[in-house]
């Protein structure tokens, strides 16, 4: 198990990293979530031991003080790759290997096995400047893989990738991680990526861990308002502010996913400020009396232009409550 | 956690530029303070005489005056050359033509242009120096240049700029860092110039390097030389300051594009920039011609008398002998400087790479540059002063020669394998330390391999600049075991036609040798990176 314990790494007089905690369970995947800048990559690299902070590294209970990165046997996959570009594919997987000392019938096999795990068999003798941009992160993603690190480190895997390729890559890094048994910590600004890739998220902001759980828990109730935003809340607000629509559906901080509102025959009335184009629907930015400026979505058919008169009705499903959980309502939605 | 670092630690990469940095002490800073001694050894009367003296400014004023003139011309003609290679397709033959200049012997290029331009004088000279030095500005501009992003380029044009004024407004300010690093170098060069001046200038032109060495080896004047050598070498340090200043501008600057994307046939106004370039390239051509059709004026005669000793023996070696004696001792300097510029570049990388504070990675950069610009002469000078004091006879020994050319060489073999060095991703050997590599492992996989043909490149080009070094060795080297260029060089003071054809023929046999070389340098030459 990796455990991190009052880690902290300073720039200087910048604090990138402040005090943070974790733990990573064997074969289980964690995702460090946040928005850029806000020192994820830099803890990420410091359990590497790519940097020097304070507080304690641990692998099962060893401190990993004093030891230097290439003896930690922790995987890295870097968000471009950072293919050795004089080795072809096959050397670039086999480099581990080769550091380890490993017979070379056995990495051989091992490198084939490895590309055919991340779809890329018979590529071996291929160099690596001939690559796309979604076969070079897995050829990335072979190389780390293939000395059997303890834990595998990604940062930002998938970034550098167009929409479509990420998605797609996004899913069968997953599989690989669940195949291999790996134990993984993933770092992201995506939540879409942290939730398809990871077990428990830790969502991060300004150097500090704010929220720690499962990607269900963090989703269903985030930790505060900051958080809430970052995970897609228009609008976060007073659960009273709602009783224009009438009985409010939660009490306390609530926020409102943009699904939360949408166009229909309603009692709140506004008009449409701007309109942005979704895959599958069109989200509106609405002046809503009594409410304020607020998300909300229509069908792409007959979808208001901006300056329309729209009425909104509320999908208690888009409402999420924000704050502390108690621990008894916990215990509740565990018990329901 | 505790303190650690990867590679190497930064105690252990001084200790590396101990080495190089000793030997620059013991070779080069000693001798040039002894020079300084010397210059106020009786007291500062005898430098505050030459100092006050008109003739010293006279040559102080024409010493700048060429140098700027040369650098000048040089910078001109060097900026369509650097726009063919930058940004049209199929440069490699100008790539070569421009480079066979710049690494030709002093001695050769003295005796082309002699043959070109028989009455010599001062726009001889000029033009003799910025001959050389095109190729420093060609390739230093040419390898930014074809970074690039043309897309500025073509937002300026968008906006409404001509192709002149986006030139004039997005391009040349991109490129002007590497005009200024470029041009510093020049006239540096030009400035120290020794052997194309002595053999175009004669009595006549004289500049501070040429006096420097006149009055040492025919009028004796050692306090005279020194005062003159302190001169020259302050101005040094002022000009290798402004290129040391200029040069982190520019490597900082490095963010750019490769080069395939930048790379196309010229449109519009571009020909003319093309045409400019490719005359440029032809004017290069012609003094080289002249000299081979020039060694062949007497049919094989020059070619023939290589195997004596010159008209009524005006030599104590044959030629062949001193070609020998050529191929000897530059071997033994390359070998020298490359096991010194190597340690060099990886304890200047791994300071670089440290948390050590830039200035001091500055400072030992510079220092390992001042060879390069201080006057091979005074260097020469200096050595004769004071290697009596070393154990050993090393003041007549024949190693003399290799360890002076070896201080030439080095800061070359530096300035080619540094910028590849420090080209390597840190985040590349930061995958290979996280795959299990060490610290020296890292060293083997990744540096090693990514820079291997650029050292054989830099020791290529250290072993054509040390077969034509001259003015040290010429100081140096005793007549019975002169080098090629030295021989030249006494064959051309030398009255006899005899002799004039044979120099001749010497000049065009080392110029082949050289072009060879030169080819292969530009076969191994890692694309866009390196200063030369």
């Amino acid at each position: 198990m990796l455990a991190v314990s009052g880690l902290s790494v300073r720039y200087g007089t910048v604090a990138a990293v402040s005090d943070v905690d974790f733990e990573v369970p064997d074969g289980s995947v964690l995702a460090l979530l946040g928005p850029s800048g806000c020192g994820k990559s830099t803890l990420l690299r410091a359990v590497a031991g790519l940097e020097v902070g304070t507080g304690s590294v641990c692998w099962d209970g060893v401190d990993l003080s004093g030891v230097p990165v290439h003896r930690r046997g922790f995987g890295l996959v870097f968000q471009d790759g950072q293919l050795f570009p004089h080795r072809d594919v096959a050397g670039n997987v086999a480099f581990g290997l080769r550091m380890a000392g490993t017979p070379r019938a056995e990495r051989d096999a091992r490198v084939g096995e490895l590309l055919e795990l991340v779809g890329l068999g018979g590529h071996a003798a291929r160099r690596v400047g001939e690559l796309s941009g979604g076969e070079r992160q897995r050829v990335a993603l072979a190389r780390a893989l293939a000395p059997r690190p303890r834990v595998l480190l990604l940062d930002e895997p998938l970034s550098a990738l167009d929409r479509a390729l990420r998605e797609q890559l996004a899913v069968d890094l997953a599989r690989v991680l669940r195949v291999s048994g790996t134990t993984a910590l993933v770092v992201t600004h995506d939540h879409d990526e942290a939730f398809t890739l990871a077990d428990r998220v830790a969502v991060m902001r300004a150097g500090r861990v704010r929220q720690v759980g499962t990607p269900d828990e963090v989703w269903a109730h985030p930790v505060d308002d900051e958080t809430a935003r970052f995970l897609g809340c228009g609008r976060v607000l007073d659960a009273a502010e709602l009783a224009v629509f009438g009985d409010p559906p939660r009490r306390g901080r609530v926020g409102l996913r943009p699904s939360a509102l949408r166009v229909g025959p309603g009692p709140v009335h506004g008009e449409v400020t701007a309109r942005v184009h979704r895959r599958d629907h069109v989200l509106l930015v609405v002046a809503a009396e009594g409410l304020g400026r607020v998300d909300a979505v229509a069908g792409i058919a007959a979808a208001p232009q901006v300056g329309a008169r729209v009425s909104l009705v509320l999908d208690p499903g888009g409402v999420v409550p924000v704050g502390q959980p108690s621990r008894v309502s916990i215990r509740d939605r565990a018990i329901e | 956690m505790a303190q650690h670092r990867r590679g190497l630690r930064p105690a252990a990469a001084l200790a590396f530029a101990a080495v190089p940095l000793g030997f620059l002490a013991v070779f080069f800073a000693w001798p040039v303070a002894a020079i300084v001694r010397l210059g106020f050894g009786s007291g500062a009367a005898g430098v505050l005489r030459v100092l006050g003296e008109g003739a010293t400014w006279r040559l102080v004023g024409f010493t700048l005056a060429q140098a700027a003139a040369s650098t000048a011309v040089a910078v001109l003609a060097g900026l369509p050359v650097a726009f063919l290679l930058a940004r049209v397709p199929g440069s490699a033959l100008v790539r070569v033509a421009v480079l066979v200049p710049f690494v030709l012997p002093t001695v050769v290029v003295g005796l082309a242009f002699k043959a070109l331009l028989p009455d010599g004088g001062v726009v001889a000279i000029v033009l003799a120096n910025a001959f050389f030095n095109v190729a420093v500005v060609a390739r230093t501009v040419g390898g930014l240049w074809a970074h690039v992003d043309r897309r500025a380029e073509d937002a300026a044009r968008a906006l409404g700029a001509s192709r002149w004024r986006a030139f004039t407004s997005v391009t040349l300010p991109a490129l002007t860092p590497a005009l200024g690093s470029a041009a510093a170098v020049v006239f540096l060069f030009c400035a120290t110039s020794f052997g194309v001046v002595l053999l175009l200038g004669g009595a006549r032109h004289r500049t501070l390097e040429t006096e420097i060495y006149l009055r040492t080896v025919e009028l004796l004047d050692l306090p005279g030389a020194a005062a003159l050598s302190l001169v020259q070498f302050l101005a040094v340090v002022g000009v290798l300051v402004v290129g040391a200043v200029a040069r982190r501008r520019r490597e900082n600057a490095l963010s750019l594009r490769g080069q395939a994307e930048t790379v196309r046939r010229p449109r519009g106004g571009e020909w003319v920039a093309a045409g400019l370039g490719y005359a440029v390239v032809v004017l290069l051509v012609v003094p080289i011609v002249t000299l081979v059709v020039r060694s062949f004026a007497g049919g094989t005669a020059g070619y023939e008398a290589l195997a004596g000793t010159g008209f009524r023996g005006s030599l104590q070696v044959t030629g062949l002998e001193a070609a020998l004696n050529s191929v000897r001792v530059a071997t033994d300097a390359t070998l020298l400087a490359l096991v010194l510029g190597v340690l060099a570049s990886v304890a200047l990388v791994t300071l670089g790479r440290s948390r050590v504070r830039p200035g001091v990675v500055e400072a030992v950069d510079t220092a390992l540059m001042l060879p390069l610009g201080v006057s091979a002469v005074t260097v020469g000078f200096g050595y004769l002063v004071t290697l009596d004091a070393l154990p050993g006879d090393l003041r007549t020994s024949a190693a003399l020669v290799p360890l002076a050319q070896a201080l030439v060489v080095t800061p070359l073999v530096v300035r080619t394998l540094l910028p590849v060095l420090r080209s390597v991703d840190e985040r590349l050997r930061q995958a290979a330390a996280t795959l299990g590599a060490g610290p020296w492992r890292v060293w083997r996989e990744v540096d090693v391999p990514l820079a291997g043909r650029s050292l054989l490149a830099s020791a290529a080009f250290g072993y054509v600049v040390a077969l034509g070094e001259f003015g040290a060795t010429s100081f140096l080297v005793r007549p019975d075991t002169a080098t090629l260029p030295v021989v030249i060089g006494r064959l051309v003071a030398r009255p006899g036609e005899l002799n004039n054809q044979m120099a001749y023929a010497a000049c065009t046999l080392l110029m082949g040798v050289t072009v060879v070389i030169a080819l292969l340098v530009e076969r191994l030459r890692v694309r866009g990176v390196g200063e030369f």
